[in-house]
């Protein structure tokens, strides 16, 4: 591939697109697919043929455009019309009236805060490109900033962008991104590892798998560069296995790039070659720890180890390897093709950029969204997502999955960044965003997330093995009615235990659901104790 | 020709300590007779941070690092054994105890136990934590060997060393969490293991009465751990 040839294809398929009349966009991501999105599709083609009209109409999947409470979403992009809720059936009507008028009983309104409100940036492709499709890429730009990167920049020119942009992991921690890759570039060793982690785990977030099923090319793309920057010539993909979808469209993207020369040996005719394998997690939780899903990796059993040393030093197989999380490896194509400074103007003094949230629970519209961080909670939850339905009463919000914690209502003029969730005593986390209201019983969450962690605890060290067995009676004990005063000092006691003395940052973060609720909710506990202190 | 050994200076419970760049915080404090509870780990096996039963706490930091894994570093503040980490390895002890069927008057191995010396050592009393009275099973099914589900501790002494030293990697562990256990082979009886070189470096490591040789009764399992120290060494001057 050169540069020529990639602006030839991206030629061509522009001109392609220009000879329809009508371009109606399907959605085919994981929430519309569950909801029959294909059949409206296949319906779609059918009818366009029906009526011979597959050189006016062009019908196509694309990925996830977030509002999946109303799925299947049916675009017609030259009209800029939204349709939800598709049924087969409808296939006709909104193939006649594509020139005449609309179909008003499916129409969807665009211009809900839902889609207004939002800064995308990660998702800028989602629900705009075929994603099984690498011309549909090429066209919207992609690659052209691998092909800046290996052709005008320079590695450490390169990390210098990224730690202009100040770019925070997205899979929990939010560590600089830039400072990350740095280590590894300057670690020493000839064979150096990428990993990209999409063993996303925690309950109600699907984030990652979104831009894997939306927008596949975007993460091979930012691995490159990643590669490039920390001298890497091998890359893993580690997906979980319950995202069918998204391996299949990462493989046929892996294939379609390699083919085009845009993966592989010698890219862009630099001396910078770059292989990338898929690896697929078999469900295990804690394989999202970076230790754990080398482990993985290497064939063994997914348990953690102690670090240092870190990944970066002795990664995979010994060497340094980079561990990025899917989403933030999704900001490195933009963050390069627009400079460090552009992205650092979004966002916070100490959070830049924009998250990526799977807004669910009990929330009017459920789904995926984009925001700047530095946005707050109340905006999120009543603007974005429309408010609680039923005309309920919000109650909380949980963030971060097993590891974070309940955000009251007190808290929800609160800027959402990683210093002021800390604060409160909740992570970012991935960006799992649960929405409770009044009817949410706060022992019966702490005790939810307990089982999960003491499910996907690896049973390697006691506190974690053991003390979550316990904290999980514990609770139970509580929500049945049959605790005392004294069960909870018990539970406060190990809660401190495990977090301070677990190996992992499973264990460690495992009370947090329980530390918050208790922090928040304490009257919730106390009332359902069967004794109450001083009887 | 091996590269100079530096030697770093720490302080240990305010003693000053001298050890060799690549000890841990473990070995640097046996040096001077300072002794750090320890269960999962074993001189001349990997060590894996598990039992978190040797985390110290270290000036400077609120994290607590497990001494095994932990390398010393010049200047480093250790204290082994504050109220803070005596009341966590205490409980983490109940824990154990609570985990599975540990009934000492009954075992092999009373008086010769690890995790019943470190109970009497920490001065764990009683078990505050309800117990969960597993149903383990015993498998005899070995022609010299048994192992008592009931009695392990996950510690995976016996997986190290057969990987590790005897080269057989016969044990492993299968599951997770509270169903976690160690198995012989593809999960099978132990007796018709194709890998188990019938050695019995699994059974003088387990710090329990977890894996015992038959025809030994009540209090009468003595563990010989001579081996492995020697082995280390006879490696070491090899390689």
């Amino acid at each position: 591939m050169t540069p020529e040839e990639l602006d030839e294809i991206a030629t061509i398929e522009r001109e392609t697109t220009h000879q329809f009349q009508h371009r109606v966009s399907v959605c085919v991501g994981t929430g519309c697919h569950s909801a029959h999105s294909e059949e409206v599709k296949t319906a779609l083609e059918k009818e366009v043929s029906r009526q011979g009209l597959e050189n006016w109409c062009q019908v196509k999947g694309v990925g996830c455009r977030g509002l999946c409470a109303s799925g299947p979403m049916v675009e017609v992009d030259t009209a800029a019309r939204l349709y939800q809720g598709v049924t087969p059936e409808d296939a006709v009507e909104i193939v006649e009236t594509l020139d005449t008028g609309s179909v008003p009983r499916l129409e969807c309104p665009t211009d809900l805060p839902f889609f207004t409100r939002q800064t995308k940036i990660v998702l800028e492709h989602a629900g705009r490109i075929d994603p099984e499709r690498i011309e549909d890429y090429i066209v919207m730009g992609g690659y052209t900033a691998l092909l800046k990167t290996l052709t005008e920049m320079t590695p450490a020119e390169v990390i210098e962008q990224i730690t202009t942009s100040g770019l925070r992991g997205r899979g929990g921690g939010g560590y600089p991104t830039g400072l990350k890759w740095r280590t590894v570039a300057i670690a020493a060793g000839t064979q150096k590892y990428i990993i990209c982690n999409g063993d996303e785990g925690d309950p109600g977030a699907f984030m990652d798998r979104s831009i894997l099923e939306s927008d596949p090319h975007r993460i091979l793309e930012g691995m490159a560069i990643a590669a490039y920057a920390v001298g890497a010539d091998e890359g893993y993909v580690y997906v979980r296995a319950e995202y069918p979808l998204a391996i299949k469209r990462l493989r046929a993207a892996i294939i379609q790039a390699e083919r085009n020369g845009l993966l592989g040996k010698n890219i862009f005719g630099t001396p910078f070659s770059f292989h990338v394998e898929i690896r697929l997690g078999a469900g295990a939780f804690v394989c999202g720890e970076e230790t754990a899903l080398i482990a993985s990796i290497e064939g063994r059993r997914g348990t953690p180890r102690p670090r240092p040393p870190y990944p970066a030093e002795f990664g995979l197989w010994g060497c340094p390897t980079l561990i990025n999380n899917v989403e933030t490896i999704a900001n490195i194509v933009p963050i390069v093709r627009n400079g460090g400074a552009w992205f650092a103007e979004i966002g916070t003094e100490n959070s830049k950029g924009t998250k990526v949230f799977a807004l669910t629970g009990r929330v009017n519209h459920t789904g995926l969204i984009e925001v700047p961080m530095g946005i707050t909670l109340r905006e999120i939850v009543f603007d974005i997502g429309g408010g609680i339905p039923d005309g309920r009463k919000f109650k909380a919000v949980q963030t971060g999955g097993p590891s974070g914690g309940c955000i009251p209502e007190e808290y929800l003029d609160m800027t959402v960044d990683y210093a002021s969730l800390a604060q409160v005593g909740s992570i970012m986390g991935s960006g799992g965003m649960i929405i409770m209201d009044e009817t949410s019983n706060m022992v019966d969450v702490a005790r939810y997330f307990m089982e999960f962690c003491m499910t996907e605890s690896c049973g390697k060290c006691i506190p974690c093995r053991v003390g979550t067995v316990q904290m999980h009676e514990l609770l139970c004990r509580i929500a049945a009615g049959q605790a005392t005063p004294h069960d909870l000092e018990l539970l406060e006691e190990l809660c401190d235990l495990v977090k301070q003395t677990s190996l992992c940052g499973l264990g460690q973060s495992s009370p947090n659901p329980v530390l918050s609720t208790l922090r928040y909710f304490r009257n919730e506990y106390m009332d359902q104790l069967a004794a109450k202190p001083g009887e | 020709m091996a590269p100079p050994t530096r030697v770093k200076t720490l302080k240990i419970n305010n003693r000053d300590v001298g050890a060799r760049q690549d000890e841990t915080i473990l070995e640097a404090a046996a040096d001077v007779g300072i002794t750090i509870p320890t269960l999962c780990q074993l001189d001349g096996l990997s060590n894996g941070g598990a039992c978190r039963l040797c985390l110290v706490e270290v000036k400077g930091s609120s994290r607590l690092y497990p001494a095994c894994v932990t390398r010393v570093e010049e200047g480093m503040e250790v204290l082994t054994n504050t109220e803070r980490l005596t009341n966590y390895r205490r409980m983490i002890l109940e824990l154990l105890f609570a985990e599975r069927n540990h009934i000492c008057a009954v075992c092999v191995s009373n008086g010769h136990c690890e995790l019943q010396t470190l109970a009497q050592d920490l001065g764990m009393t009683h078990v505050h934590f309800p117990y969960r009275h597993p149903h383990m099973v015993v498998d005899a099914s070995h022609e010299r060997f048994v192992i008592d589900h009931n009695r392990c501790v996950l510690c995976t002494r016996c997986v190290r060393v057969c990987d590790e030293v005897e080269g057989a990697h016969t044990w492993d562990v299968m599951g997770r969490g509270m169903d976690a256990r160690v198995i012989t082979d593809l999960s099978q009886p132990w007796g018709t293991s194709d890998t188990c070189t019938s050695c019995g470096k699994c059974v003088h490591v387990c710090p329990t009465g977890a894996l015992f040789e038959k025809g030994k009764s009540v209090a009468e399992m003595l563990k010989k751990r001579q081996f492995l120290p020697y082995l280390k060494l006879m490696r070491e001057e090899r390689s």
